[in-house]
């Protein structure tokens, strides 16, 4: 195994070579906010949640697909960068319909974690309150849109680690929304095997299982880490 | 096909040609204003006459003076028609015979043919698009010829690099370094994409090179496919340029046929085929990582880079990706060589660039300009200037570039002044706005395009472009408040460096130098402070 040394913050970290930045930092207990993030999965680098300056770089870089380089020196939590996650999250919460306290994630979402992590206790920005809609069609779980935040880990994991691919991304822009199936109500989706990956990988409320009421909505998120690293190494213990 | 018999083509077609050739505007402008009905009748014409021994009539591209449409010109003394109707072609036809007509005479010394310099265009307006033995005439494929017989796909490389060429497209990529990538990545399967996906609203140079010449992009595409060692080509085409398509299909047919695309080209172990996709009307997809991935047949969604695609591009093969401007300038570089090409332009500009000028101007159309001109030259002289008042300012560069104002009219068109002046070289399109435009409107206007045209993956072009969206139409209701504008430029900051990709990244250019340049546009919108608020600020002071 080659090693790569670089400095988070200031702090001397070493790390295996290949890694990313956003891996990096993890294992120097470093913490950097993520919301499209997931463990298992590939990365979308779409929440920009993540994003670090490297010394040398004009650009602000998603650490989550920033591969490590010797000698490397991250800054993650600058003025700037926290100006930025602030402003982010404020779009977020401006974009959807997103009310904690009548929410099955209350307690329990990221983007909520993420709000309360950044200080973000207003939004600068106009609500949109737009009109998305909810499928109830499946038999077990229901989406709301109006509190999804377009992560795409659910159409990530239904992909990757179920094979199954009945999510995607319709539309484009502000009109952009998830699709299941051939853009049909989930519950007539025949690929959809009810595994319900997707409940557990949702960042909000977006996904759940029906009868869950306010607050109730537990995300099993190692779940999903865990399976694909059994699959991998076959370690099957939990 | 080998030198000798390419250049015996070349001659028996120009034998062919009649002493004088009636040269009439088939491109999309020039067809929507009746000029396939003035090809037709001037054809009828010079049969009436008796004159087929002598004259032809010539279908061709695009002559770039567009505003004055439909075009015809006369090949020996280049006298030019303009804004010909159907009804006037016989009186065109009878001047060459003694006859009179009462179709007006454009001044072709005028600067905005003068000042020009044809590159690209070389064959634009003088050869028929539809027939590769025009092109075959005017020298055509003999650089691909020299290419693959004289020149090593190094040299190639190296030549191109030298030439100082930069990428069209509107970013300015060293052409060079990128071909050196590409060339460099271990031997395999490696693709060449020609990006046809021109979005900016108001810029046409692509669709007209594509209509005009399009042999003249596929000999491009066919010595870059060489110097990188790529077998496979494919053009991404926007379905709104149907004629485009069309003409190339045809072209690509057409080379097919004389052995010039398809195996062992020229008779040598080269193999190089050329595909055409037709993209579906997404601006992002003119960005190359999503362009890339709607080849594919996927969401036509960027992806964040590096990897760049000459590491990993189409099929995850290394790619080389340029746009239709960039591979129009390889042939005459590899005939003419880069000592020649970079003598055009300026120390870091080489070469001409094509410009789409539009808006409040008295002459509209297509010109190539060498780098280096000013945008002075451009709008007043070859632009002929605003038609009644006066400059107020110019938008290069689309929804990614900027407003300059009038003071700044002196400045260099080329890719690192235009971007200094917080404007950037985009792909070419140049609208002239007079003293009636308003500059937060121009700003909205861009921003609604981006709004729209916001693929949706990241968050800050998805949301962010919305929220600016709003807060400019909110300034222009005056309902705004001075903290608002603020709140913009901060959020303009945030979209520029935090979004995935270029269309993110450059969507609050439009925003950002209007508010630099015209902010008192901005100000004059605000919504009145009250009056005991105004006080108390002042008190506060």
């Amino acid at each position: 195994m080659s090693i790569t040394t670089l400095k988070i913050n200031g702090q001397d970290v070493v790390t295996e070579s290949g890694k990313t930045v956003l891996d990096a930092a993890k294992e120097a207990g470093v913490a950097i906010p993520t919301l499209c993030h997931l463990e298992g999965v590939s990365e979308a680098a779409a929440c920009r949640l993540c994003a670090v300056e490297v010394k040398g770089t004009p650009k602000l870089l998603p650490a989550c697909v920033t591969p490590v380089s010797e000698g490397m020196e991250v800054e993650t939590n600058t003025p700037k960068l926290q100006d930025y996650r602030r402003m982010i999250v404020e779009l977020f919460f401006a974009e959807g319909n997103h009310v904690c306290s009548i929410c099955v994630a209350n307690g329990n979402c990221e983007l909520q974690d993420v709000a309360i992590e950044v200080g973000m206790d207003h939004s600068r920005f106009s609500y949109r309150f737009p009109d998305r809609g909810v499928d109830l069609s499946h038999p077990m779980f229901g989406i709301d849109h109006n509190r999804c935040i377009l992560c795409t880990r659910c159409v990530r994991v239904c992909d990757e680690v179920e094979g199954a691919h009945v999510w995607d991304v319709g539309n484009r822009g502000e009109a952009c929304y998830i699709v299941s199936g051939m853009d049909q109500p989930w519950g007539e989706v025949s690929a959809c095997t009810a595994c319900g990956k997707c409940v557990d990988a949702c960042p909000t409320g977006s996904i759940f299982r029906k009868g869950t009421t306010t607050g109730e909505k537990a995300g099993d998120r190692a779940k999903l880490e865990f399976l694909v690293n059994a699959r991998d190494k076959q370690e099957w213990s939990r | 096909m080998d030198l000798v018999e390419l250049k015996a083509l070349a001659a028996a077609e120009q034998a062919k040609f009649k002493p004088v050739r009636v040269n009439c505007c088939t491109s999309t402008g020039c067809q929507a204003a009746q000029s396939l009905e003035i090809t037709k009748n001037l054809a009828k014409a010079v049969k009436d006459r008796g004159l087929g021994d002598r004259v032809e009539v010539v279908g061709v591209g695009c002559m770039g003076f567009c505003g004055r449409g439909p075009l015809v010109q006369i090949s020996t003394d280049d006298q030019l028609f303009e804004a010909v109707t159907p009804d006037q072609a016989a009186g065109i036809i009878a001047s060459l015979d003694g006859g009179s007509t009462d179709a007006e005479v454009g001044d072709v010394n005028h600067p905005f043919f003068s000042r020009q310099f044809h590159i690209v265009r070389k064959n634009s307006g003088k050869i028929n698009p539809d027939r590769i033995e025009d092109y075959i005439a005017s020298g055509g494929y003999q650089a691909l010829y020299k290419a693959l017989f004289e020149l090593s796909p190094d040299e190639v490389v190296t030549e191109i690099t030298q030439s100082g060429l930069r990428g069209r497209g509107g970013g300015g990529f060293p052409t060079g370094v990128k071909w050196a990538t590409v060339a460099k990545m271990p031997e395999g399967q490696k693709y060449v994409i020609c990006n046809g996906d021109e979005g900016d609203p108001g810029a046409f140079m692509d669709r007209s090179v594509l209509e005009s010449d399009p042999h003249l992009v596929l000999e491009g595409m066919a010595i870059a496919a060489y110097a990188v060692g790529a077998d496979h080509g494919y053009i991404y085409v926007r379905a709104e340029y149907p004629l485009a398509i069309d003409r190339l299909n045809k072209a690509i047919k057409q080379a097919k046929k004389y052995g010039i695309l398809g195996s062992q080209i020229f008779d040598s172990p080269f193999d190089f085929k050329i595909d055409i996709r037709i993209g579906a009307g997404a601006f992002v997809c003119g960005e190359e990582t999503a362009l890339i991935h709607s080849i594919e047949g996927k969401r036509g969604n960027p992806r964040t880079r590096p990897p760049y695609p000459a590491q990993d591009g189409l099929m995850h093969c290394p790619t080389l990706i340029n746009n239709v401007e960039t591979y129009a300038n390889i042939a005459t570089i590899i005939e003419k060589g880069a000592d020649w090409y970079s003598q055009i332009g300026t120390e870091g500009s080489k070469g001409t660039k094509i410009f789409a000028l539009t808006g409040k101007i008295r002459n509209n159309g297509l010109i190539e300009v060498p780098m280096g001109i000013t945008l002075r030259e451009i709008v007043e002289e070859m632009g002929g200037g605003v038609p009644d008042g006066t400059i107020k300012a110019v938008q290069t560069g689309g929804p990614s570039g900027g407003c300059i104002p009038a003071h700044l009219l002196d400045t260099p068109v080329d890719y690192d002044s235009l971007t200094k002046v917080g404007s950037m070289m985009g792909s070419g399109g140049m609208v002239v706005m007079d003293q009636t435009t308003s500059m937060v409107e121009v700003a909205q206007f861009y921003m609604d395009f981006c709004r729209e045209e916001s693929c949706g993956k990241c968050i800050p072009c998805r949301a962010g472009t919305v929220q600016l969206h709003s807060m400019l139409t909110r300034l222009l209701a005056r309902e705004a408040t001075a903290a608002d504008l603020e709140t913009m430029a901060a959020l303009c900051a945030m979209v520029k460096e935090m979004s995935l990709c270029g269309l993110g990244m450059t969507a609050p250019n439009p925003v950002l130098s209007t508010l630099n340049y015209f902010r008192s546009e901005y100000e004059e919108l605000l919504q009145p402070m009250p009056a005991r608020l105004q006080n108390s600020a002042v008190t506060a002071s």
